[in-house]
């Protein structure tokens, strides 16, 4: 029995090689002059002819840009006949561990959302297909994005990803808690010497004004942020190599676990405890996403600003993420079913404007640039952080890594280790890592 | 399942005539395919749900085994050698998240044992409103680790929570990091899982309570026994059984703690209170590495069964 369940594996694993050969080929004609092939019914996203086809979709998004998601592809399908697009959400965790079981299963979805730092992971690991073709037909280049976001889809030369929306991290501030220090709620500060007046001025009202959250959500983000504020990166330009201890790097940890032992952060922050305190107004300034505006709307209480990062380092720079459309390859590839899930796409994508106010900043540069877009103050407050966002970079199997990462930063901020002790055991630990996703992935 | 029947109705009466020869056969000769009609349904369950994905695991134990990735070669014991070998990306977690899971287990399975058996004797009392109480100290039990996890990890927060808070205003401490530092995380999980399971293992004691002869307890009391005496001599041997059951249920429970330091400690400080089940998912449901999770889960299925075996063993060599 277990022999049997072997060879079934193993045929089905080859399966997927074979057709995702064939999807690769196939993609690889359907880009330029238009059908040879009675079978492929689509010029890669313009439209779509053939019949109908149902595409199955799977998405985490479960907050309160779900429903705006649902009602976007709901409008979607009824105005395109022959695609039936059906929605399945899950929680973003279970979401990338039931991916792969599911495609290799032959259960996956058709198309699936998926954050930039993904893309190379599922790339490589064969479970999503090239878009070049898409990007091409679609007259899609990096002008219409920002290049950040843009050249975040791409791995290994070939883009796999269709940028929807980025999510950077805000600099929010609570006005009533400014006022309370005597400082101006209009006016947050933007540079290092502001922003450490500010916090002096809080201290003296009382206030401990900056909450350095040890975990990832966000202090862990928060330091990633500060990291390339000071000119660090995570890795080297391969990403063979972990990076985060570097004197950059050494800097900005020991700035941010500083504020704790000054006395502007309180020690032992918990998990959300920064956003709260924020919230409830014992807290005057937090980092945190771009989603945390719809739940802060929902409070009209609280009187608050959300502006980008001040400039604490020596330059710009803030952490931010992607959606991005990914198709999903099968085990008998269906061309029709490929070209409707590229119709799709291009039309979400052209759409995003109604996504932003799902929170999420568009990716297209023309929505991002109209009338309609700057309308969303608060959303479009943050737009310019796309310029010099850092995302992650894009290299498989980074999901472990980047645990290593926030985890050193949790031991610092804890008072554990010492900044420089605690990134340099990260860095052993995730050079370890690195390796062996080499030997996994291959170069 | 339709196997053993046709080859224990074949063995019966080897030409098969017409139905009713057929079925008569069957009771005459059949009488030995009985028992494994009856056992059949559950062995089939126990085959397919129990047998076959652990020898299948073990198999994929010796694979560098990923769900995607084309090939799947076999590596021997390299996944084990890794979690024994110093230099290996997985050996300081590995070991790490087994001794965090072996201080919480040591922490609370004395208190999940002794807390509800205390607890049961109580509600074994007759008193007013006894049933209120049964059923609000087994309330907590019902609710999911999600809920309990979120709750805690609030009440608990060091600057926001209500605990720190209540002890300040009690004059105590008020800044003790419940959840972001060692030994109070321990505290914390301990505390937070004995308040949350204690009610399902009282339920049981109480169960083996009322299977205790209250005659005993009467010749006892005639005999002049003390309210200890007869604990020791009466109840205590009478709910032998029910210990061994809830002592080794509780040892397997706690081992496989995970979403209470997944949810409460999210791990800290470091990964501190990272434990084995929480390693074991991260390593084959988010690194994709099934053979070393599988690899993972064996050994540690292995330390599971040795300390049962050892728990068994102790209670029978008291039995003696």
């Amino acid at each position: 029995m277990i022999q049997n369940e072997m060879s079934r594996r193993r045929l089905l694993g080859l399966g997927v090689g074979l057709g995702a050969a064939a999807t690769l080929t196939l993609a690889g004609c359907g880009g330029g002059s238009s059908t040879k092939g009675s079978t492929a019914a689509g010029n890669g996203g313009k439209d779509y002819t053939g019949p109908k086809v149902d595409l199955k979709l799977w998405n985490g998004f479960t907050g309160g840009d779900g429903d705006i998601f649902k009602k976007l592809v709901e409008q979607f399908n009824s105005e395109h006949q022959n695609i039936a697009v059906s929605v399945i959400t899950y929680e973003w965790q279970d979401y990338y561990s039931k991916l792969p079981g599911a495609v290799t299963s032959g259960n996956g979805p058709d198309i699936a959302v998926m954050h930039m730092d993904q893309l190379a992971t599922f790339a490589a690991r064969g479970v999503i297909t090239e878009l070049d073709d898409v990007a091409k037909a679609l007259e899609l280049s990096e002008g219409d994005f920002a290049p950040t976001v843009w050249k975040g889809g791409i791995y290994h030369d070939k883009r796999y990803g269709i940028p929807l929306d980025m999510h950077p991290m805000g600099f929010y501030y609570n006005k009533a808690v400014m006022q309370k220090g005597g400082l101006d709620p209009n006016k947050p500060p933007t540079t290092k010497d502001e922003f450490t007046a500010a916090l002096t001025e809080l201290k003296k009202a009382g206030v401990q004004g900056f909450w350095v959250s040890p975990f990832q959500f966000t202090g862990g983000m928060t330091f990633y942020s500060l990291l390339h504020q000071w000119g660090g990166t995570l890795f080297d330009a391969d990403v063979a190599k972990a990076t985060f201890n570097s004197d950059p790097a050494v800097e900005a940890c020991t700035w941010l676990v500083d504020l704790i032992k000054q006395g502007f952060s309180p020690a032992n922050v918990g998990q959300d405890a920064d956003y709260l305190a924020l919230k409830s107004g014992k807290n005057a300034f937090n980092f945190n996403g771009i989603w945390q505006i719809n739940d802060l709307k929902k409070s009209p209480s609280v009187q608050w600003g959300v502006a980008p990062l001040p400039q604490i380092g020596s330059q710009k720079a803030t952490w931010a993420n992607s959606h991005n459309f990914t198709i999903v390859k099968q085990r008998s590839a269906d061309n029709n079913k490929v070209s409707g899930a590229k119709v799709f796409i291009n039309w979400l994508s052209q759409h995003s404007l109604d996504w932003a106010k799902g929170g999420q900043i568009p990716a297209r540069k023309e929505v991002r640039e109209g009338a309609e877009f700057k309308a969303l103050p608060e959303i479009s407050a943050l737009a310019p952080e796309l310029e010099y966002a850092a995302f992650p970079p894009a290299a498989p199997g980074l999901g472990e890594v980047m645990t290593t990462f926030y985890n050193a930063f949790n031991e610092a901020a804890l008072g554990k280790k010492s900044p420089k002790q605690a990134l340099d055991d990260g860095v052993n630990k995730a050079n370890k890592q690195l390796e062996d996703n080499r030997k996994k992935y291959g170069n | 399942m339709a196997d053993v029947i046709e080859v224990g109705a074949a063995r019966g009466d080897a030409p098969p005539p017409a139905g009713r020869n057929r079925r008569r056969g069957a009771t005459q000769r059949g009488h030995r395919a009985t028992p494994y009609l009856f056992l059949a349904p559950y062995l089939v369950l126990f085959l397919v749900f129990g047998l076959a994905p652990i020898v299948f695991g073990v198999w994929i134990s010796l694979h560098q085994w990923d769900l995607q990735l084309p090939n799947r070669p076999f590596i021997g014991l390299e996944n084990y050698r890794d979690l024994f070998s110093s230099d290996s990306a997985d050996y300081a977690d590995w070991w790490s998240s087994v001794r965090a899971t072996a201080i919480f287990t040591v922490l609370s399975v004395p208190l999940l044992v002794v807390v509800p058996l205390g607890l049961a004797l109580l509600l074994n009392e007759k008193f007013p409103g006894r049933t209120f109480f049964r059923a609000a100290f087994f309330a907590p039990y019902v609710l999911g680790v999600a809920v309990i996890g979120l709750l805690w990890r609030f009440l608990l927060d060091a600057n926001l929570g209500l605990v720190n808070r209540l002890l300040g205003a009690f004059g105590l401490p008020a800044d003790t990091p419940w959840v972001t530092d060692v030994p109070w995380a321990w505290v914390s999980l301990v505390g937070v899982t004995v308040w949350w399971t204690c009610g399902f293992n009282a339920v049981i004691y109480l169960a083996g309570l009322q299977d205790i002869p209250a005659e005993l307890y009467e010749a006892a009391k005639v005999d002049g026994a003390s309210a200890w005496d007869r604990f020791r001599h009466v109840t205590l041997p009478g709910l032998r059984p029910v210990l061994l059951f809830v002592l080794t249920t509780t040892i397997l429970a706690s081992a496989n703690v995970f979403g209470q330091s997944f949810l409460i400690t999210q791990g800290a400080p470091g990964e501190q209170t990272r434990t084995v089940v929480w390693r074991i998912v991260d390593e084959g449901l988010r690194n994709y590495d099934v053979g070393q999770a599988s690899a993972m889960s064996v050994l540690f299925a292995l330390l599971l069964a040795v300390v049962s075996i050892v728990n068994f063993r102790l209670f029978r060599y008291r039995e003696d």
